[in-house]
Order: structure tokens, then C-alpha cells, then sequence
């Protein structure tokens, strides 16, 4: 089977406090820890297993920049055959659609029976696999936090719904799906395996390569532009202990049992 | 405004999902002096059970009744809804696990704008729409401005609004199934399956220590299980807790997991993540510990501090074994 991974390179969320530049427009990103986008880096691992399963390859790929190669390395390294570097300075101010249009050219390329795609990002839009997908006119599944491969045209796969109840669902191959942290556990990358891939060509693939229209993709196309970052109000906010660890220890039990807690 | 107003509404076994006023609600936002017009998909009664809910929100809904629509797959509605909207429609749905499934390929077939997750927005401009999203975990707010010169689809948090009443409570229903045509598609759907029910029901506890992220590996469950024996609770968690398979599924409190009411509810080391939040009710008494002063826990949270978990929850467990011992003696 052959597959694509899109992936994205990310500011942990977990390893950095989020800080806005002073102007407002952008986050500060000096000093950022980034990281491989965590639902992005389940998918290839999910990808690697249905491979050792199955047969095929899985190709990596992410819309971005240079400092973005570091993530598709990344992915090498953990088993992906191939890295594929999309970038042109005309993607850039893309909305998901912009996005999603660059990938459906990439995938217009190829021969790809399945794609993957983390559920969402940073920004938490969850839409560029569903948005691939209606381009390509694929069949799409969200949230997929299993699959099986049935034969070579069908998948049977899982959806994360309410409650941690599963759907079940069969899908025809090719098809799109947005994949779900937790479905694998992805497997530990260490230096040396980053090593082993560092100098694995990089191929890079522009307006240009992809046949693309200037006017299709970037900031002229897009429909959907962010204004501005803003703090969140804090609505009344938490009361916060400034104490002593053992004084915020006695009064978070004495709010306990005021509660009816410690019983 | 020329753009008509759509709201998508979920359901199941004949009852409305809780977004219908929500979504009503952010129409009104959107234009104070329009409604949206309800769409609603299905098969039978049940289909028609839903529609009679609806009159309290919406002056008009329109009805797709098609026995392929009988379990909603995102592909089909999205079939039927193509069939039946007008142009530059603007199509409101719940950023829900069908929401998620469904509004972005639609926005593609409608060549509309699509903004997904909104918790906030403006009234309408002649052809833009401003909105507000989160990013970074809910970290950081941004502003959005949505171009809807062509249509667009917007999907809202669930909570995000308050929930309106607006309608006269009588019910219009347009019948628009032969408009829909006829529905096959390439993903089908077999069953659901029901979780599992696990060791401990965190459901029933009054006392949660909840852990996130800020555990930082499997052996520190035993620090937070100690903390629940010593204060009389149960150890639930977040997703990424599940996520690494240091806790069941069955732990998890949120839109993917379990919905609790505890009185007491210990945020150790959680970020606050809006689908984690969206499974805490009846509002406890909620204490969060987090090493990060930004977390957005802190935004919901009554009692915050800023102090690392590790250190923080034994130093509670030492602390009530210490006062049962006194209490004892």
C-alpha cells in the first residue's frame, strides 16, 4: 500500500508557555521548542504499521519551509521511505483551503492508495484533511483511531465518537483520514537514528513542480485571514495561592472539606 | 444581508442535540434581525420526533427524509445538503465529532469560506464575517475575518454560546427530501461500539484527582492513586494520559471520554483543554495545580497554584494521612 503522512512542524504546547510578540500579530517564537505536530507523528506510526502489515511505502510530506525539514528527518528516521518538502514563497498566508490545494496537486502527482493526516494542529482547526479529501473527491473519515486493511480497495476502520464509544465504519481505498493521537504507539526516535538519514536527499516541490496556479493558493486566495493574537480574558479567573507549599497544602484541604470532601 | 443562514442539527433517537440553541444563538449574532433555518437529516419517526423539538429555536426548518440518511455519515448529508442549499448559503454546525467530519469537505463542494471552532463572533459585515478562535491549546485568542462573499461554513465550540429560546415554539417544517436525490457512498457504517466500562467508574466518586500531562510518566499514576486513597477519591485524567497508555480509557474525563459530577475536582498537572473541560459538570469545586502560570486551567479553575504536581501531591497525601493520624489517636 502506498501512503502519504502531511505533517507539520509545531511549538510544543507542552514544553513552552505561549507569549504574544509585542505588536500582537504573531506569538513570540524566539526561544520556541518545536516539535513534530503529536496527532501528525501517530499517523506515521500508524502508517509504518500497516506497511510492516501489508507491503508498501509510507512518504512523509509537509507544506512549509527549510527549518521544517528537521520534522520530515524526524519521520525518516522512524521508518518513513521517503520525505517530500513542499514549499514556494506564493504558499504563503494559505488558509486550510490554500493548504489543502497545494497537498490535492501534490497528490495529483502520485499514486497514493491511502492518505493521513493528524486530526489537527496547533491551531486547532482540524480541517485540512477533510478539505483534501472533497478536492480530491476521496472518501473521508475523521478522528480514526483504528484501522484494518480489509483487502486492497477497503479499509474497515474505527471513529473516535462521544462518551469513548467507537464507530465503525468501511471505507474505500483511495481514501483520506484524520487520525486520532493514541491509535499507535509511535516509536521512540533516537540521535543516531536522525543521524543515519541526515545527508537522504530532500526533494523540494514548488508553484512550479506542482503545476499550480499563483492565484489558486496564498494570501490572494485566501478566504479565511487571522487578524491578530489576543490573551484570552480571564473571566473571574482562579484565586490563586501564592503561599507556601504547606500553606497552599492546608487550605486547598480545608476547601476540600469544606466541600464534604476527606470524609 | 443576502446570505441565507443554515443551521446543521444533529440527533439521536428523536432528541435534538444540545447545540440546536446554541447554534440559533450564534445566528442571532451573526445578524440580530434574521433566524437560521434549521436542517435536519434522518429516517421515520424519530426524523419527525426532532423536527417537533425544534420549533423553539427556529422559525423553519427543512427536513431531509431518506432511509440512507437513517445514521448520519457525514458523506451522504453532505450529498443532501448540497442538493437542497442555495449559493453564498452560510452553514452553521457543531464542532463535534460529525461537525468535524462533515464541514470541511462541505466548505470545499460549496466553494464557501470555513472557519471551524469559533467561540465568539461579530454581527455581520457587507461581505466579511469576524470571529474569534483558540490556538495553542487555548493558550492564545485569535481574530479571524472570513470572507463570505461566496457562502460559508462555521462550526462553533460546543458551550461556546449560550443557548437561546427564539422561536414561537410552533413548528414549520419544508419537506426537502426529493431534492435530495439519491445517496450511495463510498464510506459505510457498521456498528458502534460501546466503551468499556473499566476497573473504577469515575462517575460515581464526589472526589476526583484528575492527572494530566504534568504526570510525565507511567510510575507517577502511583503518586496520584496514594493522593485519591488518602483524601477518600478516584484518579481520572486527561486525554494524553490515555493517549500514552499509562491510564484506561475508562480514567478519561472529556468529549471523548466521560461526562463526571464530582463535588471536587483536583486538576494535577492539566492543561485545560476546552474537549477535557467539556466533560466536567455541575460545576465542583475546581482546584488546579500546574507548573505553567499560562495554562488555560487557571482561566476556569476557582483555586489555582503554581507548583509542580511531583512535589504538590505528595506533599497533600503527607499532610491528610497526617491529620487521620492525629484524628485517630
Amino acid at each position: 500500500m502506498e501512503i502519504l503522512v502531511c505533517v507539520r512542524r509545531v511549538p510544543d504546547t507542552s514544553e513552552n508557555e505561549i507569549q504574544l510578540n509585542s505588536a500582537g500579530s504573531d506569538i513570540e517564537r524566539d526561544d520556541l521548542i518545536y516539535s513534530i505536530n503529536e496527532a501528525d507523528n501517530y499517523a506515521v506510526e500508524e502508517a509504518l504499521q500497516i506497511v510492516a502489515r501489508v507491503g508498501g511505502d509510507a512518504t512523509v510530506a509537509t507544506v512549509g519551509g527549510e527549518d521544517d525539514e528537521e520534522v520530515l528527518r524526524r519521520e525518516m528516521a522512524m521508518g518513513a521511505q521517503s520525505g517530500v518538502l513542499i514549499s514556494d514563497e506564493a504558499f504563503s498566508g494559505s488558509d486550510g483551503s490554500g493548504i489543502a490545494t497545494i497537498l490535492e496537486s501534490f497528490v495529483r502527482k502520485g499514486n497514493y492508495d491511502l492518505i493521513l493526516t493528524g486530526v489537527q494542529a496547533e491551531d486547532g482547526a482540524a480541517q485540512v484533511g477533510g478539505m483534501l479529501a472533497a478536492l480530491l473527491d476521496y472518501p473521508f473519515a475523521s478522528l480514526v483511531n483504528s484501522i484494518e486493511v480489509v483487502d486492497g480497495k477497503t479499509l474497515k476502520i474505527s471513529r473516535e465518537i462521544a462518551g469513548g464509544n467507537k464507530e465503525m465504519n468501511e471505507i474505500d481505498l483511495p481514501c483520506v483520514l484524520s487520525i486520532q493521537t493514541g491509535i499507535s504507539e509511535p516509536r521512540y526516535v533516537g540521535m543516531r537514528g536522525i543521524r543515519q538519514v541526515a545527508s537522504v536527499p530532500i526533494p523540494t516541490y514548488g508553484l512550479v513542480e506542482l503545476g499550480l496556479d499563483a492565484g489558486s493558493v496564498g494570501e490572494s486566495a485566501a478566504k479565511v485571514r487571522r487578524v491578530d493574537y489576543f490573551l484570552p480574558e480571564l473571566g473571574k479567573g482562579a484565586e490563586i495561592l501564592h503561599g507556601t507549599r504547606e500553606e497552599n497544602v492546608d487550605r486547598v484541604l480545608e476547601l476540600v472539606a469544606a466541600k464534604g470532601g476527606l470524609k | 444581508m443576502t446570505a441565507r443562514m443554515f443551521a446543521y442539527i444533529p440527533h439521536k433517537d428523536g432528541i435534538v442535540d444540545d447545540c440546536a440553541f446554541e447554534l440559533a444563538a450564534a445566528a442571532r449574532k451573526i445578524d440580530p434581525s434574521a433566524s437560521a433555518t434549521a436542517i435536519i437529516t434522518g429516517w421515520g419517526a424519530e426524523l419527525d420526533d426532532a423536527c417537533s423539538a425544534l420549533g423553539a429555536a427556529y422559525p423553519e426548518i427543512w427536513k431531509i427524509a431518506n432511509e440512507a440518511l437513517a445514521y448520519p455519515n457525514a458523506e451522504l448529508v453532505r450529498k443532501a445538503l448540497l442538493q437542497v442549499l442555495p449559493e453564498k448559503s452560510i452553514v452553521l454546525a457543531s464542532h463535534d465529532h460529525f461537525g468535524i467530519d462533515l464541514a470541511p469537505g462541505l466548505s470545499i463542494k460549496m466553494n464557501a469560506a470555513f472557519v471551524s471552532d469559533v467561540v465568539d463572533l461579530a454581527a455581520i459585515e457587507s461581505t466579511g464575517l469576524n470571529l474569534v478562535r483558540q490556538e495553542f491549546g487555548g493558550q492564545v485568542s485569535a481574530h479571524v475575518r472570513c470572507d463570505i462573499a461566496a457562502g460559508a461554513v462555521i462550526t462553533t465550540r460546543p458551550g461556546g454560546f449560550k443557548a437561546v429560546e427564539i422561536g414561537s415554539g410552533s413548528v414549520f417544517v419544508v419537506d426537502k427530501s426529493v431534492g435530495a436525490g439519491v445517496l450511495t457512498a463510498r464510506r459505510r457504517y457498521l456498528e458502534t461500539v460501546v466503551a468499556e466500562a473499566g476497573d473504577v467508574d469515575i462517575t460515581k466518586h464526589s472526589v476526583l484527582v484528575s492527572v494530566g500531562r504534568g504526570l510525565q510518566e507511567k510510575e507517577n499514576v502511583a503518586i496520584a492513586q496514594d493522593l485519591a486513597d488518602a483524601i477518600g477519591g478516584a484518579v481520572s485524567c486527561s486525554r494524553p494520559v490515555v493517549d500514552a497508555k499509562w491510564l484506561e480509557k475508562s480514567r478519561q474525563v472529556g468529549s471523548s471520554g466521560k461526562t463526571v459530577k464530582p463535588k471536587v475536582y483536583l486538576a494535577c498537572g492539566i492543561s485545560g483543554a476546552s474537549q477535557h473541560l467539556a466533560g466536567i459538570k455541575g460545576s465542583p469545586l475546581l482546584i488546579a495545580i500546574n507548573k505553567n502560570p499560562k495554562a488555560p486551567i487557571f482561566q476556569v479553575a476557582d483555586v489555582g497554584i503554581v507548583d509542580d504536581v511531583l512535589e504538590f501531591m505528595p506533599a497533600l497525601t503527607n499532610k491528610v494521612r497526617e491529620m487521620r493520624t492525629v484524628a485517630a489517636k
